[in-house]
């Protein structure tokens, strides 16, 4: 029986063979060759062009402060809907999937409308006495967008491999002695690293290839890479140097995925619905 | 007392972060001014406009069928995967779940770039006549979709107990119809949930469908990207309004249903 129910998979089999793994093979091809289809790394090597560098730098700053802002804000949430101790978990996917409903761009320009200079925020500001924040169409603004869009990612990992503590461990632990602190740095929080390793990839990916963001919330100012490779495909049509540029991205990309192969063996972390 | 007030305020606090850019939609949705910036008075003007613009309804009408289909053949395509994958021998099971998490790990555009070069080398090399537009946004949405079904599904399966399969089979029922009454029932909570997914992860894309798509097939996201150079008509924030309350009164009697059930 069971070998029968093996086949069920070679609709899938094929389907990922043709439209995940070919793909990904077409854009290695392209970015190794050159117009005429010959071999050159010179499209990889475009990364160093300096307008590119300087932009491949920017997206690793500005996602790595997104990253850890997220990991911030996410880690006391999770541990707060762990201990409300609720009785079904869907609450908690139905409060981060819903705003999903309201599309991601509308979403995101809604902020502009929040942080203009005379926007909502300003004004609740001014009416406390407290200053201004001058923050739309600067790097700041693109990374509340990017906290914004993908704290979800970050809660539901960590919420995950949190709620999965039994309470016991953590209860023999305050009975051996531990306190508070020790409980969390020694218990809990090693507990969690599944989560927080899964959460930090599925910030920090998303975070560094941004494109929309940064054109929605930078003012145009702002080249992060993912828009120099977005140019390079919608409007110079050069598929070999924005295929080579994709290659270089994808080089961090596999980096966090071994990351998350080591520490969440079980894809704990990434099974988050 | 004070920890439980500051938990309660930390929680008050996510959620309005989360939540104002929403709130802020439907509030402009009701602005008579057509500016983002300033606040005109309280008109249901773009609500009455919304259903006589025939652009946005196609985008509407395309952006449903298209997260309606695919999570539709992501659901049947991905919960029979799981169910072969779960009686796989460990290794080539590892490997498919490797491969299962490259779409969801990897960069969207990426992913989108990926997907808009298949087909375009395939005209180039195969003399295939491969158009951008309805048919390629389609499969890149389902290719997406499959993993949240299979990520969904396959808990389910593991916490079925192989015996009551093997018991029905022994008791002569046929392997198919042991399935509709044994296994079914168990993973349709994952495959339901697998589907809700699919689908809203279909409707919130916008960067592999802006990679996929080809001139005259607009989705919602789409629409509202070229749209946000000029200005983006209210009656976009009217439909979005609409969808969103629609979705949480629909999500709010599942719960209501659900919670009914567990207490009897």
């Amino acid at each position: 029986m069971n070998n029968k129910k093996r086949y069920l998979a070679f609709p899938y089999i094929l389907w990922s063979a043709a439209f995940i793994i070919i793909p990904l093979l077409i854009v290695l091809y392209y970015g190794i060759t050159d117009v005429d289809g010959a071999f050159t790394l010179d499209n990889i090597k475009l990364m160093f062009d300096p307008i590119n560098l300087k932009a491949l730098v920017y997206s690793l700053i500005l996602s790595g402060i997104s990253t850890i802002i997220c990991l911030a804000l996410a880690y006391p949430l999770a541990m707060i809907l762990r201990n409300a101790q609720l009785k079904s978990s869907s609450f908690i996917i139905f409060i981060f999937i819903l705003p999903m409903w309201m599309n991601f761009l509308l979403r995101t320009i809604s902020w502009q409308t929040l942080l203009e200079n005379n926007g909502v925020i300003n004004t609740i500001l001014t009416t406390m006495h407290l200053p201004k924040i001058h923050i739309i169409n600067t790097p700041y603004a693109i990374i509340l967008g990017m906290v914004y869009n993908f704290l979800p990612f970050m809660v539901l990992p960590i919420y995950n491999t949190l709620e999965k503590i039994d309470n016991n461990v953590i209860n023999a632990a305050r009975d051996l002695g531990a306190n508070g602190y020790q409980t969390f740095t020694k218990i809990i929080f090693p507990l969690s690293m599944p989560g927080v390793i899964s959460g930090i990839t599925m910030v920090f990916v998303p975070s560094l290839t941004t494109f929309v963001i940064s054109d929605l919330l930078g003012g145009g100012k702002v080249q992060l890479i993912g828009n120099v490779i977005e140019q390079e495909f919608k409007f110079k049509y050069d598929w070999n140097t924005g295929s080579g540029l994709s290659i270089v991205l994808m080089v961090f990309i596999i980096i966090s995925m071994a990351f998350i192969a080591k520490y969440d063996k079980d894809m704990e972390g990434t099974n988050v619905w | 007392m004070v920890r439980k007030i500051s938990r309660r305020a930390y929680l008050a606090i996510m959620l309005i972060f989360l939540y104002a850019p929403i709130v802020t939609l439907m509030v402009l949705s009701f602005n008579a001014s057509k500016s983002r910036a300033k606040w005109g008075g309280f008109t249901l003007k773009w609500y009455k406009q919304l259903f006589s613009n025939q652009d946005i309804l196609n985008a509407l009408y395309t952006t449903l069928i298209i997260a309606f289909l695919s999570a539709l053949i992501a659901v049947i395509l991905g919960t029979m995967a799981s169910i072969a994958m779960n009686s796989m021998k460990k290794k080539p099971r590892a490997i498919l779940m490797a491969v299962t998490n490259i779409p969801m790990l990897n960069a969207d555009i990426v992913t989108g770039i990926s997907l808009m070069l298949l087909f375009i080398a395939m005209n180039l090399f195969f003399h295939t006549r491969i158009r951008l537009g309805f048919g390629t946004v389609l499969l890149a949405h389902i290719s997406f979709n499959i993993p949240y079904v299979i990520l969904s599904v396959m808990p389910k399966l593991r916490q079925i107990n192989k015996n009551t399969y093997e018991a029905a089979l022994d008791l002569g029922a046929s392997p198919i119809y042991a399935f509709y009454k044994v296994i079914l029932p168990e993973i349709f909570p994952g495959i339901l949930s697998g589907f809700l997914l699919a689908f809203t992860m279909s409707l919130d894309d916008f960067t592999i469908t802006y990679f996929t798509t080809g001139p005259g097939i607009d989705t919602l996201s789409t629409k509202i990207y070229t749209e946000v150079r000029k200005g983006i008509k209210p009656e976009i924030y009217a439909l979005s309004t609409l969808m969103f309350v629609a979705v949480l009164v629909l999500l709010i009697i599942i719960n209501r249903k659900s919670d009914v059930k567990e207490k009897a």
